[in-house]
């Protein structure tokens, strides 16, 4: 259990400690790979079998020791690695080093994944309780990630994590009463020098060069000044003693002001925000009313102001400006919060705790669901940064933010006449704004507007471009105020009720007025062939499909791909194809690392080869392992929005599956006995089960966004975890009731069997993405369903004893 | 498998292994028959010419080997950008062709380079224009540039370590501006020190994954416009829009 709980939460900590380093995307696609260790090890495990057996004990706490020392030291020595995603198009050694890093990362998933393996082959016939103790410490390793993450900085959590598998090994070794006896005070030591003896220059995160927050600090005069951790992302304060911040995206041509003394704060080494100095002088940050998103302000007197995504509080502070009697202000991420209100109160001139300001830590989308109160203004700010936004690295983080349903809700929580405003950076070819034109289109057709163009404002400066939605139609004095509002700052009017097209893409000049023209199609009878044929996915993103982000489609890779060398880089969406090649590679890798020495190393056993039905097995054991990760994820979610934030929705959802799982998995034997009394097949009964329960909590997540979003956190989190139960208690059973039944049959191939279904939950985590944002996450549910029907089919291929007699006396 | 290792070793030792200089001018060579290449492709697509005589001259004079860190020289004359050091990169001499084109410089022109890095585009510059001033921010990559600039002869060009916000008021006006540092916005003071008719162009997006270019043009009455640009003809929609 420990050292299943130490995996888990080495996954966990990997994604976090490789965002910061590097970038998100290319977290998950070297952790994806290096978790196929789990596959080797099976591989290995079979081969190996009968010299490893009968040393279980000391096999075990070598392989726990080994996988706690591991865990670092492939960090430590991956940290050294001159791995450089971004020069992947351009050096042909990068490659290489991505080889080396997946070996590495592979080590400590080889070895925690070995005392498993070795756990099955020699417990074959408990192999319920021993998966059991796998889900159970899965379930914990996960919390304990979490709360690690909020604990203790990213190097410490992983410390403290490695420390988990010589726990595990210490353990073994007290168990099983294990010889030489200086084993126990080795592991002592080894704890000790990595609890306090290493020397910080190699445990210092060592961060890409290219990252924002590496550029700035070469700065002369940078230096950080607090750093906060949490599982949210690493925030790091920075202030610069010679060279001001200065940061003002979206700021007019025309504007001659230089913003005031800044901070800058960036999330994992990214993702600038300013914290603006404010003395109470407003004159100083008269600036704000020169970017895009100030439009709003010049339409409505003394609105109520709710703004999305407060960050270090430009958009409460531009609110400020225009003199707004209430201003509301979300963000998720509490400690940004802290910062702003507590640790720089001074410095930010207590903005967070002004009469008129009030802040929320929520995660945007669902503080709007549950809120009962009607705004004059919704603010949705700039979130991302736009070096991320532009280069396509979110292409295939889920977001809620900009759904159809997103934007109905906002529009719903709108007084009459009230407006919504959303500010994105400008990408070209035009992307996101077109898409949130779409979207927006979408939200105001399901609520019944007929014409929803009148209500539609865009306006573009170079850099950011800000749409208005409007809770009715603009009005002829509201749209001279537009106009004059954008010339006065040099920017372009791309949409407005009655505008011609000469009068759009006037001051900040494309080779067409792309803009106007497409919103122009999006209004009219052309939308759905307009959004057809353009070379970027603009279709706009809903809850069941939430990829704002993902613009990349298929037939316009070659065009790019052509102009690669002629700086077109720039027109590449790198989420899908790297999500593409990371299943391409996992499964290529599978096949090398798995599937080929298992051929031919059992070639040699007449024993096994003899075994019939080993297609059947394989089958058996990827499709379980597929179906139960394609339902985690959709489930995960699923439940995201109504639990009101992805990490309670991750803790909530993948903890209750995998506790729930555990305990199906114990119980697995009374299922037997019960089908087995009334005579049914209790694979398609298990399946049959897991069916109506999934399409039950499908109905019943959208039932909960409709119904129950207003119930308190805890309520919500109770309502999930019994929503969740009783489908994980049974996706606990399939699992090990195929080991027992090939306990029966091929006791050889167990480890294999459980390597082949760790490598299909990998692959499965990859193809699950790639499937939703095809088919969403309620084809990715549905379709789990019908892989753990197959698998029943499947199970009655499996070669064994139809009666599990090791199960059931068990 | 011992040979696929050799082979892995090799590429990857490469550049610490190099014991012979290349022939750098054969290799600046080829590069401007490939970026010529690339840029027919470009204007047998756009009907336009990209990358003019002048420009292809100055790109062809320039030693870019001089400008990079010696571990990636032997790169230095492929398309592609390299990183110089303190988390800064060297330009994709396609684009730093291009780049120079847009500006539309001639021998007389005074030119204003904020982002100095290796002093490599302040050199092709230094080739087409009177005067060449370029701030750079981090102080040893201000001094390696401007020791660079100055023992190949470019006295044309003046490099000073600083804060590239507030331009160069005492060269002020220029004829043309261009921005490679990274700016959340264009500093007004650079608006300001931009002549009438000049232009200004800041690239976005950094080396390894650049974005579109941004190029300020101020016409004879001080009205400020931007254009967005792409090096390449990409046309979003497709059929009769």
């Amino acid at each position: 259990m420990l050292v299943s709980a130490g995996a888990l939460a080495y996954v966990i900590l990997l994604t976090r400690l490789f965002s910061i380093i590097q970038w998100h995307h290319f977290a998950y696609m070297m952790i994806s790979l290096a978790m196929l260790g789990y596959g080797v090890s099976g591989t290995l495990l079979t081969l190996l079998r009968k010299r490893l057996l009968p040393n279980y004990g000391i096999v075990f706490a070598l392989c726990a020791a080994a996988s706690g020392i591991s865990a670092l030291g492939a960090f430590l020595i991956a940290q050294q690695l001159p791995f450089n995603p971004l020069e992947i198009f351009w050096d042909a050694r990068q490659p290489f080093y991505l080889l080396l890093l997946y070996l590495l990362l592979a080590v400590p998933f080889l070895f925690s994944a070995s005392c498993i393996g070795l756990t099955f082959a020699r417990y074959g016939a408990a192999s319920h309780r021993v998966y059991s103790f796998d889900l159970l410490g899965a379930a914990g390793g996960c919390l304990l990630a979490l709360l690690l993450l909020f604990l203790l900085p990213p190097m410490a959590a992983l410390r403290a994590v490695s420390l988990l598998g010589l726990a595990g090994a210490a353990l073994a070794v007290w168990l099983f009463n294990l010889r030489p006896f200086f084993f126990l005070p080795l592991l002592a030591v080894i704890a000790l020098i990595i609890t306090m003896a290493l020397p910080s220059s190699w445990t210092q995160l060592r961060m890409s060069p290219y990252k924002s927050l590496s550029q700035t600090l070469q700065v002369p005069g940078m230096h950080v000044v607090v750093e906060r951790s949490s599982p949210l992302g690493l925030l790091t304060v920075v202030e610069s003693s010679h060279t001001p911040f200065r940061h003002a995206p979206g700021l007019s041509l025309n504007a001659v002001q230089e913003p005031p003394r800044q901070l800058g704060i960036f999330t994992d080494g990214d993702g600038l925000s300013a914290l603006t100095r404010f003395d109470g002088r407003l004159e100083p940050l008269a600036y704000l009313d020169q970017t895009t998103s100030a439009l709003p302000y010049h339409l409505l007197r003394q609105p109520h102001v709710l703004v999305l995504g407060a960050g270090a509080g430009s958009g409460v502070l531009q609110a400020l400006i225009h003199h707004v009697p209430q201003v509301e202000a979300v963000d998720i991420d509490a400690r940004m919060v802290d910062l702003v209100r507590n640790h720089f109160a001074n410095f930010s001139g207590d903005l967070y705790r002004r009469p008129e300001v009030t802040i929320h830590v929520a995660e945007a989308r669902s503080f709007v669901e549950a809120s009962n109160v009607r705004y004059d203004l919704i603010q949705v700010e700039l979130m991302d940064t736009f070096s991320v936004s532009s280069s396509g690295l979110y292409g295939l983080s889920e977001s809620y933010l900009y759904t159809v349903e997103g934007l109905q809700s906002y529009l719903r929580h709108l007084k009459p006449g009230g407006i919504l405003a959303l500010t994105r950076w400008i990408t070209l070819p035009p992307r996101d704004l077109l898409k949130l034109a779409a979207t927006s289109i979408a939200a105001q057709e399901r609520e019944g507007v007929a014409l929803p163009g009148k209500r539609l404002a865009l306006i573009r400066g170079w850099q950011t471009g800000t749409l208005l939605i409007k809770n009715g139609e603009f009005t002829a004095g509201e749209i001279a105020e537009i106009r004059a509002f954008s010339a006065a700052r040099s920017f372009d009017v791309e949409w407005l009720p009655g505008l011609a097209r000469e009068e759009s893409n006037h001051y900040n000049v494309l080779d067409q007025p792309y803009f106007y023209d497409g919103i122009q199609a999006l209004t009219n009878t052309q939308k759905q062939d307009f959004i057809a044929r353009y070379k970027f996915d603009i279709r706009p993103s809903s809850d069941d499909r939430p990829y704002f982000f993902h613009f990349f489609r298929w037939q316009t890779l070659p065009e790019i791909l052509r102009l690669h060398a002629r700086g077109g880089l720039s027109l590449l969406e790198l989420g899908y194809p790297i999500l593409l090649a990371t299943l391409l590679q996992a499964m290529l890798a599978s096949a090398v690392l798995i599937l080929l020495p298992l051929w031919l190393g059992l070639r040699g056993e007449s024993s096994i080869r003899a075994v019939p039905g080993r297609l059947a097995t394989f089958s058996y054991f990827a499709l379980v392992g597929f179906a139960f990760i394609f339902i985690e994820i959709s489930f995960i979610q699923k439940f995201t929005l109504y639990l009101g934030h992805p990490l309670y929705a991750m803790a909530g959802v993948l903890c209750a599956i995998l506790l729930f799982a555990g305990i199906g998995s114990r119980n697995a034997p009374l299922m037997l006995r019960w089908s087995r009394e009334k005579g049914f097949s209790h694979a398609y009964i298990l399946s049959a089960g897991i069916a109506l329960m999934v399409l039950l909590n499908l109905l019943a997540s959208t039932l909960l966004m409709q119904f129950g979003v207003g119930l308190p956190a805890i309520v919500r989190v109770v309502v999930v975890t019994t929503l969740i139960a009783p489908l994980a208690f049974l996706m606990g059973m399939p699992f090990p009731i195929g080991m027992a039944r090939l306990d029966a049959a091929a006791p050889a191939l167990l480890p294999w069997a459980w390597g082949v279904n760790a490598c299909a939950t990998v692959v499965g985590a990859v193809v699950a993405a790639l499937l939703a944002l095809h088919l969403g996450f309620t084809g990715v549910a549905t379709l789990a369903i019908l892989l753990y029907l197959s698998a029943a089919s499947a199970f009655h291929g499996i070669v064994g004893n139809p009666k599990e007699t090791g199960l059931l006396s068990a | 498998m011992l040979r696929i290792l050799v082979i892995a070793c090799f590429i990857i030792l490469q550049p610490y292994v190099w014991a012979v200089e290349p022939d750098f001018a054969a290799e600046r060579r080829a590069l401007m028959v490939e970026i010529s290449a690339l840029a027919k492709e470009t204007r047998s697509e756009t009907g336009q010419g990209v990358i003019s005589a002048q420009v292809m001259e100055a790109m062809g004079r320039v030693p870019r080997h001089i400008f990079v860190p010696p571990e990636v020289r032997h790169h230095a004359y492929r398309n592609r950008p390299l990183p110089i050091g303190y988390s800064q990169t060297i330009s994709q001499p396609f684009l730093v062709a291009y780049m120079t084109e847009l500006l539309q410089v001639n021998k007389d022109s005074k030119v204003l380079e904020v982002g100095a890095g290796s002093g490599y585009q302040a050199a092709i510059l230094g080739e087409l224009v009177k005067e060449v001033y370029t701030i750079e921010i981090i102080k040893p990559l201000a001094e390696r540039a401007s020791e660079t600039l100055k023992s190949n002869g470019y006295i044309n060009v003046q490099v000073q370590v600083g804060d590239g916000y507030y331009g160069w008021k005492k060269h002020a006006p220029f004829d043309a501006i261009i921005v490679t540092a990274a700016a959340s916005h264009v500093p007004p003071p650079l608006i300001q020190q931009l002549k009438r008719g000049g232009r200004m162009l800041i690239p976005l997006g950094s080396s390894f994954m650049p974005q579109h270019l941004v190029l300020v043009e101020k016409d004879m009455q001080d009205r400020v416009r931007t254009r967005e640009l792409l090096p390449v003809q990409f046309v979003p929609l497709t059929g009769g829009h």
